[in-house]
């Protein structure tokens, strides 16, 4: 018996084999799209340039050599180097350790902050929903990039205070999202079933409505990806977020600026890489949603 | 002792009220049936005794207890409810194993592995299918393992909601099978809520018509077959089915 | 009398990631003006044969045939725009549900006006006229009242009553009617039932009559075909059923309990022996 024919067996032998099949077939419909593959490459290569910059940089990214000054891309400088003859290749490439950082932990702070409000408001209704998505439509009503700008100029500038500042800007679409999944499947006699059983709330959102609003919120958070290496960017331009020596990608862009008619490479290079990474989650996240939506399962 | 007793029960959704004044006494082994048509109030006695539908005034007892009216922890090893449509009834994301192993885990029973093999074996389903997903099953596999998933915390008393009325004629047959052997061995007592009588006459020992949130009549199910219903409105209701 | 409606080998497959899958495995049937009842338990390409014949299979399924011929006309050969006069004209179907049926933001009688003028000319009071005529055709009581309502004003059985009218109004002369009454209480599927019998005697119609319910089937129909598998094993008089000769039917027979239920125990098919897939 192949891997293969182990993973799509009918019959599995084990929760754990059962988990994998369906986690396997979910990749190979996931493959047959290639956009996705495209989107899935592009942060599988994000990963790795993150993970070995030390050894793909050939330069160091703060490392000042004020005699190459503003030069354009060559065999030495791939990218050319900017107003303090640093790099710019290398300092993408560190760069990218930056934005995985930003956009892995505003995802880790908050979409599991939005899908726990979201699926408490929905699950118990009431009172509970009304304080708790009240709070949440406020957060909302207001301007994404303008908040997180209040919230780290309250917080004090840095690269933390801007992760901070996006992952309390961003939970509520999440929440909203997670509420309206917990809505519908609330009343499903197979969460009354085990309500029978005697589960309590937390074991019946924890164990059987999460699972359930985590597919759409994979596909949500991926898409969002996107914005939020944009609004980290975006905060680092305006200079609230990454401080210089920091190559973060945003501040590049904000330091070329000055030299965008001359000096063109700059600017471009770094907001190259933020298109490219953006795109490719945004190719992932098409594809996933295709791929996870409970609906289309088992067909 | 009366497995299920029901005193001047009234039942409300919301402000309407569905359910008038019922006064029900099903004695412990027996299979009990409640018929009557959509929106007769037949499904909401049997939310209501299981805690799904907490708005009721009167009084529910079950097996001597009087019931309080949300879902209770203790009760969930005396009764147990099986569910109309084997799609809704079953999470999506677990396999059948874990469906059937919840319970144990909710109740803190151990030997759970083995307690899920016998369950299978007790209600037919082959052990290939003991880590599959519910898309991977068909509607009568899937209705068996509801049935076993109530038979996990071993109640005394089943709650059936329209177990048969989403599946083929072949297939009703075999749950209809599964189910009377089940009560056979385990000393079961049904409350069948349904809208088929031959159902009634080939699962139940007595029952009850309801209309619009009132019982009409109650009787045995030898009057059934025989076409000896009292009320009007059950012979209708017979003379519906037969015609 | 040429059949009014002649199918010949006909097949509707799916694609699946196996391969396309046959659903119905050529089947032939002719029908005249005569009542014509399908059972079958689900998967047996019951619907499927109903909808081909309407053209309603969408992409990616695909249905040929030999020969499908209405009035002498192929239908095979009609166009997406000619099958639309067809449709409601000549032929009309009505299915499970009429919850999903209806059109929840027009009255009654618009949804029966539209289904009228779409496929004759008419004056305004004529139309009006018609639409009373027909809704008490169907038993409703107070037409005029009804005709002001809305879909969900309606009960289940008024609302399947209502989409008997909608289609038997431009006077078809077949009638494809898929579950028409599996929604619907045992009471109010009688009286449904009866209202599409009546019609099709007196209009002199073609009915075919789709269902799971052997019962039901052999009660409303002259001639039963019984399907499994996308297969028809066995073609019978509906006065015969009783006595069907393919061990398939008898079993369905007898797995069906009966009100004066005697048996500890119904027999149960053994599934193996025809399985079609």
């Amino acid at each position: 018996m192949t891997t293969r024919d182990w993973l799509l067996d009918d019959s599995p032998a084990s929760r754990w084999q059962a988990n994998v099949g369906r986690a396997y077939r979910v990749f190979t419909a996931l493959l047959r799209n290639p956009l996705s593959v495209l989107g899935g490459v592009i942060i599988l290569l994000l990963i790795l340039t993150a993970l070995f910059a030390p050894w793909i940089a050939p330069y160091s990214p703060t490392g000042q050599s004020l005699g190459e000054r503003l030069l354009p891309p060559s065999e030495a400088h791939w990218m050319g180097t900017d107003e303090l003859g640093r790099d710019i290749f290398s300092r993408v490439i560190w760069g990218s350790q930056i934005t995985l950082t930003i956009v892995g932990l505003v995802a880790l702070i908050s979409a599991p902050l939005g899908l726990l409000i979201g699926a408490i408001a929905g699950y118990f209704g009431g009172w509970t929903d009304r304080v708790l998505m009240g709070v949440t439509d406020i957060f909302l009503s207001m301007p994404k990039l303008i908040l997180a700008l209040a919230f780290v100029a309250a917080l004090g500038p840095g690269i933390n205070n801007a992760i901070i500042a996006i992952a309390i800007t961003s939970w509520p679409a999440y929440a909203r999202i997670a509420r309206a999944e917990t809505l519908t499947i609330r009343n499903a006699e197979f969460i009354a079933a085990v309500r029978l059983q005697g589960a309590n709330p937390v074991r019946v959102i924890v164990q059987h409505i999460l699972p359930l609003c985590t597919s759409s919120m994979i596909i949500r958070v991926t898409l969002d990806m996107a914005g939020v290496i944009l609004t980290a960017a975006g905060l680092g331009f305006i200079g609230l977020g990454a401080q210089p020596p920091l190559p973060e990608w945003g501040a590049m862009i904000s330091r070329g600026r000055t030299f965008i008619l001359d000096q063109w490479w700059v600017a471009t290079m770094p907001g190259f890489a933020i298109i490219i990474v953006s795109l490719g989650f945004c190719f992932l996240g098409d594809g996933l949603r295709d791929v996870l939506d409970p609906k289309s399962e088992g067909k | 002792m009366s497995a299920i007793e029901l005193k001047n029960l009234d039942i409300s959704y919301g402000d309407s009220k569905v359910v008038h004044g019922i006064n029900l006494a099903i004695a412990e082994g027996e299979s009990f049936a409640l018929v009557g048509e959509s929106g007769s109030g037949k499904s909401t006695i049997l939310r209501a005794i299981a805690g799904l539908a907490p708005d009721w005034t009167g009084e529910i007892a079950v097996l001597g207890k009087a019931r309080s009216h949300g879902v209770e922890r203790g009760v969930a090893r005396q009764v147990q409810m099986v569910f109309q449509d084997p799609y809704g009834s079953l999470h999506p994301r677990k396999t059948v194993d874990s469906v059937l192993s919840e319970p144990l885990a909710i109740n803190g029973i151990g030997n759970r592995g083995e307690r899920v093999e016998a369950m299978l074996t007790a209600v037919g389903l082959d052990h290939r299918f003991r880590f599959r997903f519910p898309h991977q099953l068909s509607g009568g596999q899937r209705q068996r393992v509801a049935i076993a998933r109530a038979l996990m915390l071993e109640p005394k008393v089943l709650l059936l909601d329209e177990p048969t009325s989403a599946l083929d004629v072949s297939v009703q047959a075999e749950i209809l099978n599964l189910l009377k052997r089940l009560r056979r061995e385990q000393g079961l007592t049904y409350l069948l809520v349904t809208h088929n009588l031959p159902v009634v006459s080939f699962l139940c020992d007595r029952l009850a018509v309801m209309r619009q949130g009132r019982v009409v009549e109650v009787a045995d199910v030898e009057q059934l077959k025989q076409g000896r219903l009292v009320e009007p409105y059950s012979q209708e209701l017979l003379a519906a089915t037969v015609a | 009398m040429a059949p009014l409606l002649n199918v010949e080998n006909l097949r509707v497959s799916f694609p699946t990631h196996r391969g396309r899958v046959e659903v119905v495995k050529g089947i032939s049937f002719a029908l005249g003006r005569e009542r014509l009842g399908i059972v079958g338990e689900s998967g047996s390409g019951k619907s499927m044969t109903g909808r081909s014949i309407l053209k309603l299979i969408r992409k990616p399924g695909l249905v040929t045939a030999d020969r499908m011929e209405f009035d002498g006309i192929d239908l095979g050969a009609q166009s997406e725009r000619q099958m639309r006069d067809f449709r409601g004209a000549r032929i009309s179907m009505v299915m499970q549900d009429p919850k999903f049926s209806l059109n929840p933001v027009m009255t009654v009688g618009e949804q029966i006006a539209e289904a009228l003028v779409t496929h004759e000319r008419l004056g305004r009071r004529e139309v009006q006229q018609r639409i009373l005529d027909m809704l008490a055709a169907v038993r409703i009581n107070d037409p005029e009242r009804v005709a002001r309502l809305y879909p969900h004003e309606v009960s289940g059985g008024m609302g399947q009553r209502i989409m008997i009218a909608m289609m038997l109004i431009p006077g078809p002369e077949l009638l494809i009617a898929d579950e028409p009454t599996s929604a619907l209480d045992v009471s109010v599927q009688a009286q449904v039932l009866d209202i599409i019998d009546d019609l099709v005697r007196t209009k002199g119609m073609g009915l075919i009559l789709i269902s799971h319910d052997l019962n039901l089937v052999s009660r409303y129909c002259d001639r039963i075909l019984v399907m499994n598998g996308g297969r028809i094993v066995e073609e019978c008089a509906a006065g015969q059923l009783s006595q069907a000769q393919h061990p398939y039917t008898r079993g369905l027979l007898a797995a069906m309990p009966t009100i004066n239920e005697q048996r500890a125990e119904l027999p149960v098919l053994d599934r193996t022996q025809w399985a079609g897939t």
